[in-house]
């Protein structure tokens, strides 16, 4: 508890003595050429300045046999096969055929299910080990700071990264905190170690908007030029779309007639334009059914879209009104009633939201939480079956797989094992459903990058060489 | 110390007389595999509650007649769990500072003459979804300063927090790995501190007529403080002190060797390198399996396996929620089970993590005459489980506290029932 409310607090403490700023200037371009607007051109002045170095970990040719599969795809398959080739997932089955020189990986009594995604992380952001220096979350200076993109606080050197890839976890997205109505851009990141961020970021995801509802913005800003209110909230929000609209207006003029000089650039205003041309997804920080109901009215009026409700302890209540819209509840299993709009919160959340026909995710908003994605599913099951909602192992390994996949605009890619999609795989040492089974390797396009098996394939961070004994297993 | 105990058992004896006609029954379960902790499994056992307390454990133990049986059969019989780290009914809403009772202002950064049970709310919402999943018991426990008050050990019944006291007070809390918190620039200058309140409780506690004469030299806590401090210093009252770093637990156990004091470790993400030293002097910790985070730098060797190794080195190990995160020291309480399904994923032998759910605490707290075990003598507190109760698909099907079963409406399921079917416009549902 201590650390979660360090999360949520800190950028209040952080800002204790920042002036506040609602608006943010507008500087000049430096040249007015298309050329120099850069790449993506026409949508936006410049779309991918910080532009993913990705490249994959050598792989090798691997088939796992005799393994019982959940594909988020389809049903269970029992002592089934699965080929991981040139990175992608070549071929999953009953059985497969595998080349001769394969490494073979007897799967016998074990899962394999694909690589788990957090679409709710701070890893990076919120580094550990912690404290202020460490503290890059939240940039309470102003309560609309779409200007920020969290990337450019992550820590590659986070320790919190390899224990999260250790949880089964291949794929997050990293936002930033909810002190702010609008936060700032999230960044997709594969669990891999790298040097640079930019080495991590997954190749072609698209940014999220971190939005946030209630408690935590008025609370930041109440007593240093609000918002005061949930209404100031609200009014908060609208303002600066409208802002937005009108930006978006005259640089999509612009970039179909390029005449004069090109509008001014504004970095915040970028990202909101992106957001109502449909290229940047809301994911929206909110507890409160009433309130999600009006985030909802937000977005019809502003005419973009809402991909993913956050925390949504209260999503239960309007579970028709998300499958309606087509908005996904990222949600906990139980956490709950820390806070006023927290109340609410009920164990079969996830399930009653799955239920109505809306897309359920376990997300963590925490780093321990996020090594145990499959605990959480599991008690939510089980509190579903108490209520006689069963829910099938089929069905909620989707909920932080394809899932979260499709949050993430990424489900054409990574979420389940078909032939073609990226060989995200994690071999489990039992039913992943299980208190006892824990992940036992884990692969990213094809690459083994941890086995709890052999230390020497077990990423330690920078950080950690000296500081931090080596134990884990 | 003594006051309380006796209060406790002068309230104790009065519920069970006001109790005779709602509770005065005998409950049988049969058939079970029966877990009593304090010997081995039973299968095919029958656990006998009369009256409030259990008479009875093993095979072929004759049913009373008229007594209300419970068929166990192929199910999991256990006494009922113990989180012996939690701020449940002193922490209603975290967040809301009216609903916050487990810190107190005390002078100089102690306040060990706080008595946080005092403010605890028996009508608080947070007990029955503890008690739903099987808690029975639990430790409340004051945070914040250096010496943050006394814990109290109870049940999970109704009535007033009287009624609830198993003991108390059960510990003297303090936490000594944040020299901030505790009003100090460093921790030797903390260990300075805490020497010197140990220091003037032995005058004290020797010249009390000197200090109502006001004959003494100023002391550095008040009188209630200093008076609070003396069962610790008579080894007594345990001082169970949170703390993470190894070298803080040394500093922590050479204190406890230089005076006496009955020491008890919480938190402890690296006492598993020190193991074998807590062993040898036979100093319990009250840790977690869910916490890997390096999360300070006095945490840098935080590691799941930390209550397995401890268990293997033969240091005595009670279960509580570390990894933060949910309310786990209210409404998450209830995950203690999942804690313990992850401390035997991450090393501990089951029987050793269902007991550091149960009897481990009871032990540490000096209530095990009381709970923690099947025996008979103790309390009423069994829980019935469909299967393994560290595991998710297991549900805790008989909750007995004191002999009475609850199966009370938790507000969280009066939400469900709200909202399990939504109507077609967004009117609130009615019934």
């Amino acid at each position: 508890m201590r650390a979660f409310l360090c999360v949520l607090l800190v950028g209040a403490a952080a800002c204790a003595s920042a002036p506040s700023q609602t608006t943010t200037s507008n500087t000049p371009a430096r040249d007015s050429t298309v050329a120099d607007i850069g790449r993506g051109g026409t949508s936006t002045p410049n779309a991918d300045p910080f532009p993913s170095t990705y490249v994959p970990f050598p792989a090798r040719t691997t088939v796992i046999r005799n393994v019982n599969i959940l594909t988020a795809a389809g049903p269970l398959i029992r002592n089934g096969a699965i080929l991981l080739q040139n990175g992608k997932i070549a071929a999953v089955g009953a059985s497969v055929d595998a080349p001769a020189d394969a490494l073979v990986i007897d799967g016998a009594g074990k899962y394999v299910t694909p690589g788990l995604i957090d679409d709710h992380s701070h890893l990076g952001v919120y580094a550990a080990p912690g404290g202020n220096a460490l503290s890059d979350g939240n940039e309470a200076t102003g309560p609309t700071t779409p200007q920020v993109w969290a990337e450019h606080s992550v820590w590659p050197q986070d320790p919190q990264f390899p224990r999260n890839l250790a949880g089964g976890v291949t794929t997050l997205q990293v936002l930033p905190g909810s002190a702010n109505l609008i936060g700032g851009r999230s960044v997709v990141l594969k669990v891999v170690p790298g040097r640079t961020v930019q080495a991590m970021k997954f190749p072609g995801a698209k940014y999220g908007l971190k939005m946030a509802c209630g408690e935590n913005p008025k609370r930041v800003y109440g007593q240093r030029g609000g918002p005061q209110t949930r209404m100031g909230n609200v009014a908060g929000y609208r303002a600066a779309w409208i802002k937005a609209q009108e930006y978006r207006r005259k640089w999509d003029k612009w970039n179909s007639d390029h005449k004069g000089d090109p509008p001014a650039r504004d970095l915040g205003n970028e990202t909101l334009a992106e957001v109502l041309r449909g290229n940047i997804f809301v994911h929206n920080h909110c507890y409160r059914a009433d309130e999600m109901a009006q985030m909802i009215d937000i977005s019809h009026e502003f005419g973009y879209k809402i991909r993913s409700f956050h925390h949504g302890v209260e999503a239960y209540k309007i579970a028709d009104l998300l499958a309606k819209e087509g908005i996904s509840g990222s949600l906990w299993a139980d956490w709950g009633a820390f806070k006023m709009e927290a109340i609410d919160a009920v164990k079969p959340n996830l399930v009653l939201v799955d239920h109505a026909g809306a897309r359920a995710i376990v997300h963590s908003d925490d780093p321990s939480g996020s090594q145990r994605l499959n605990q959480e599913a599991a008690k939510a099951m089980e509190a579903g079956a108490e209520i006689g909602i069963a829910v099938s192992e089929d069905q909620a390994i989707k909920w932080m797989t394809i899932n979260p996949a499709w949050a993430l605009g990424l489900d054409d890619k990574i979420g389940s094992l078909e032939a073609g999609k990226n060989a995200d795989v994690v071999l489990w040492t039992g039913d992943p459903f299980s208190v006892y089974s824990k992940p036992e390797k884990v692969w990213i396009d094809g690459a083994l990058l941890y086995d709890r098996q052999d230390p020497s394939e077990q990423w330690r961070t920078d950080f950690e060489l000296g500081f931090v004994p080596f134990n884990r297993n | 110390m003594i006051s309380y105990k006796l209060i406790s058992r002068l309230a104790l004896a009065f519920v069970a007389m006001l109790g005779v006609q709602a509770a005065a029954q005998t409950i049988a379960i049969t058939g079970g595999k029966v877990y009593p902790v304090s010997g081995p499994p039973i299968e095919n056992g029958t656990v006998v509650i009369t009256n409030g307390k259990i008479t009875a454990v093993g095979v072929n133990v004759p049913i009373p007649a008229g007594a209300q049986r419970i068929d166990a059969t192929g199910k999991t019989v256990t006494p009922g769990f113990v989180n012996s780290s939690t701020q449940l009914g002193v922490q209603e809403v975290s967040a809301v500072n009216d609903t916050r009772d487990m810190s107190a202002r005390g002078k100089d950064n102690i306040a060990a003459a706080f008595t946080v049970w005092e403010g605890l709310n028996p009508n608080s919402v947070m007990l029955a979804p503890a008690r739903k999943e099987g808690i029975t018991s639990f430790v409340v426990i004051p945070t914040g300063g250096l010496v943050a008050g006394q814990a109290a050990l109870v049940d999970v019944v109704p009535g007033t927090t009287t009624d609830m006291i198993i003991r108390a007070p059960v510990a003297m809390v303090a936490e000594i790995g944040d020299p901030q918190q505790a009003g100090v620039g460093s921790r030797g200058e903390l260990i300075v501190k805490l020497r010197e309140l140990l220091d003037d409780t032995k005058f004290f506690r020797t010249h009390r007529d000197a200090f109502d004469r006001a004959q003494t030299r100023p002391f550095a806590a008040s009188r209630l403080d200093l008076q609070a401090m003396i069962p610790v210093i008579e080894g007594r009252l345990p001082l169970l002190v949170t703390v993470d770093r190894a070298s803080d637990i040394d500093a922590a156990m050479r204190l406890a060797r230089e005076y006496n004091v009955k020491l008890m470790i919480s938190s402890g993400a690296e006492a598993w390198m020190v193991a074998d030293r807590l062993a040898a002097s036979r100093i319990p910790v009250l840790t977690g399996a869910m916490n890997n985070i390096p999360g300070g730098f006095a945490a840098l060797g935080q590691r799941q396996e930390n209550a397995g190794l401890l268990r293997k080195a033969g240091v005595a190990v009670a279960l509580i929620g570390n990894a933060g995160g949910g309310d786990e020291e209210a409404f998450n309480v209830r995950n203690l089970r999942q804690e313990g399904g992850n401390a035997v994923s991450y090393g501990m032998i089951w029987d050793d993590a269902l007991r550091a759910v149960t009897l481990a605490p009871a032990e540490f707290f000096g209530v095990a005459d009381r709970i923690g075990s099947l025996q008979p003598g103790r309390e009423g507190n069994v829980v019935v489980w469909s299967g393994d109760p560290f595991e998710f698909t297991t549900r805790a099907e008989h909750v007995f506290v004191r002999g009475r079963e609850y199966n009370e409406k938790t507000r969280q399921d009066l939400l469900i029932e709200r909202y399990k079917s939504l109507p077609s416009t967004h009117n609130t549902p009615r019934p």
